[in-house]
């Protein structure tokens, strides 16, 4: 079973595109959603949902207003800032304070320390997970509750979870669409895949970003293929992009031209080599040859899922 | 003022805004400070051109192990939500990278084998880009936790007229960290069904946060889009337009801003930053805004 993830760094290269039009090419693969806070391929692949389930990626505090005698311990240890001040419940009491759920990272030492054990610790639903059938195979994903943390983990499940569906259904591809960034969740997203395509766009900031995900895919030791999505809008950065990943030892798996058939495509649901034959359709058909070459090199990934913060 | 510029989607044109936004206000004879939240990839650099003055490492708060005091008590294990330290027989094993360095484990020891250190996860850079009062958090290269190094980012901000917060992509953390404490949040989207989608979650996150806010729609076609429409029906401003001009794609590709190599763009944000001012003093401050203390 080989695993292969798109990311980008710098957000809103094409990825989302990319990774429904590789589904569609590639007929049965199983696809994962790791771009739990902003998912968009849904809104091409259309998944019909076949099973959901509650995400929990950690525990919150919560204060008991009636046994809080006001000490202010918790708001003293809280490294967070998550305890609050409250306004009193009855007016004879003092001030009580009040956990922040959204500053709370869970840690628990204010329920530790609270002399009144006043405070209690409970797992927090931080989302949801979701298996669904789509018309290019089946399909995990995820939707992070809003302002929640804990998206890596989540990237973990979701992963798990694709693994699982690809060795019961016996399919030897997983198509993982990634998030922007270097942090929690892209880690999380790699980590132990077979391969990386970083989607990467000619302009300064998709050069300079595509220098500190490559450190990133050699940090975590995965293997790195390179994409420029809309490379004639400045073809000579398109060409530097090229030369630096290839002297950072990536392979250039092609160049996608500009194409307005893109947004034309989402507007219809459809991925682009489903929405139209020519233009850009050509050169990501190319560069999915490209990068299916690469995959047969690469070795087959254990069945376990890795965990990452 | 601190105005925050978000995004749900990535891409959708936050950099190009709060980079020029803080050039059109600084031009117009404000006090001004640049603030680069989005340390997993920071740009705001490569448009502003700062000289960087000052750089110091960001430090996170992590368990140091004297293991000869360890009584095996085991009790730093249990209280450690992260599972970033395992006492295991007078061994006691630390994964730095899932510490969130809460100080429950140092606080449980009675032993004094632990006791609070310090690692480093990224840098702050300060600097002055023609007069604009710039700072950047940049998160190293392998670590997960991009919040602590926004916090030390935000920590650093002087005091200007206005401050203008670049802010990641995405509606968890990092972007809760950047925007939390904002007068105002700038919302950045592109007129695609992707564009919307995350618009919407956007929008969701900072109505969590109680916070003000107002959409710009990049890349603008001259007809009304979906995104017209439905910010019309949930009364959301929409503040400023930037055509789809390849000419600003170009500029953009080559790490110009736009206001300086395409001047008639100039109105468009002092007009943005004019009507940020004024809802502003339409809904007061007060309401929902929340401090992180």
């Amino acid at each position: 079973m080989k695993e292969l993830v798109v990311i980008s760094g710098k957000g809103g290269t094409g990825k989302t595109s990319i990774v429904a039009s590789f589904a569609a090419l590639a007929g049965n693969a199983v696809l994962a959603d790791c771009d739990v806070d902003a998912a968009d391929l849904h809104l091409v692949l259309e998944p019909e949902i076949r099973r959901r389930e509650p995400f929990s990626g950690g525990k919150r505090a919560r204060i008991e207003p009636g046994r809080c005698n006001a000490c202010g311990k918790c708001r003293e240890l809280c490294r967070f800032g998550a305890v609050l001040p409250d306004r009193p419940r009855d007016p004879s009491g003092g001030r009580v304070y009040r956990i922040d759920p959204i500053a709370c990272e869970g840690c628990g030492v204010c329920a530790w320390f609270c002399p009144e054990q006043a405070i209690v610790l409970k797992e927090a639903i931080n989302g949801e997970w979701f298996v669904s059938d789509t018309r290019h195979g089946p399909m995990v994903h995820a939707k992070l509750g809003i302002a929640e943390e804990n998206s890596g983990k989540l990237v973990s499940t979701v992963r798990q979870e694709a693994r699982r569906i690809a060795q019961t259904l016996k399919r030897d591809l997983i198509l993982i669409d990634g998030s922007p960034g270097i942090g929690c969740p892209v880690i999380a997203s790699i980590t132990g895949t077979s391969l990386i395509l970083v989607v990467t766009e000619p302009t300064v900031s998709g050069l300079h970003d595509l220098d500190r995900v490559t450190a990133l895919a050699k940090h975590f030791a995965v293997p790195a293929m390179v994409c420029v999505n809309k490379w004639d809008l400045n073809p000579e950065l398109a060409l530097m992009t090229e030369t630096h990943a290839l002297r950072r030892g990536l392979r250039v798996a092609g160049r996608i031209r500009y194409d307005r058939g893109v947004t034309q495509a989402q507007v219809a649901r459809k991925s682009v080599v489903e929405y139209q034959r020519n233009g850009c359709s050509e050169d990501i058909r190319s560069a999915w040859e490209a990068v299916r070459r690469e995959l047969d090199r690469t070795p087959d990934v254990s069945g376990e899922g890795r965990r990452a913060s | 003022m601190r105005i925050a510029v978000a995004s749900g989607k990535g891409g959708t044109g936050k950099t190009t805004v709060a980079a020029n936004l803080a050039y059109v206000a600084s031009r117009e004879g404000h006090t001004v400070a640049y603030l680069d939240c989005d340390v997993e990839e920071p740009n705001g650099a490569l448009f502003l051109r700062p000289a960087i003055s000052e750089r110091e490492p960001v430090h996170v708060s992590i368990p140091a192990v004297e293991e000869t005091k360890c009584t095996n008590c085991g009790l730093c294990g249990v209280i450690c939500q992260y599972s970033a330290i395992v006492p295991i027989k007078g061994k006691v094993l630390l994964f730095p990278e899932l510490c969130h360095g809460c100080g429950g484990c140092w606080l449980v020891c009675g032993s004094g084998a632990l006791s609070e250190s310090r690692r480093s996860t990224g840098r702050l850079e300060t600097g002055n880009a023609n007069g604009i009062r710039f700072l950047q958090g940049i998160l190293d290269i392998g670590q997960a936790m991009s919040p602590p190094v926004i916090r030390a980012v935000k920590a650093a901000a002087p005091d200007a007229d206005f401050v203008v917060i670049d802010a990641p992509p995405g509606t968890s953390c990092p972007v809760i960290e950047s925007v939390r404490d904002s007068d105002y949040v700038l919302l950045v989207t592109e007129p695609t069904p992707f564009g919307l989608n995350d618009l919407k979650l956007a929008v969701e996150m900072v109505r969590v946060l109680g916070l003000p806010f107002g959409v710009v729609i990049n890349r603008a076609e001259p007809s009304a889009s979906d995104t017209h429409a439905w910010c019309e029906y949930e009364q959301i401003p929409i503040l400023a337009e930037i055509p789809d001009d390849r000419h600003v794609a170009e500029a953009y590709s080559r790490g110009e801003m736009v206001c300086e190599t395409l001047p008639g763009y100039v109105p468009l944000f002092s007009e943005l930053l004019r009507r940020i001012a004024a809802s502003l003093n339409a809904t007061t401050t007060t309401a929902g805004r929340r401090c992180a203390p």
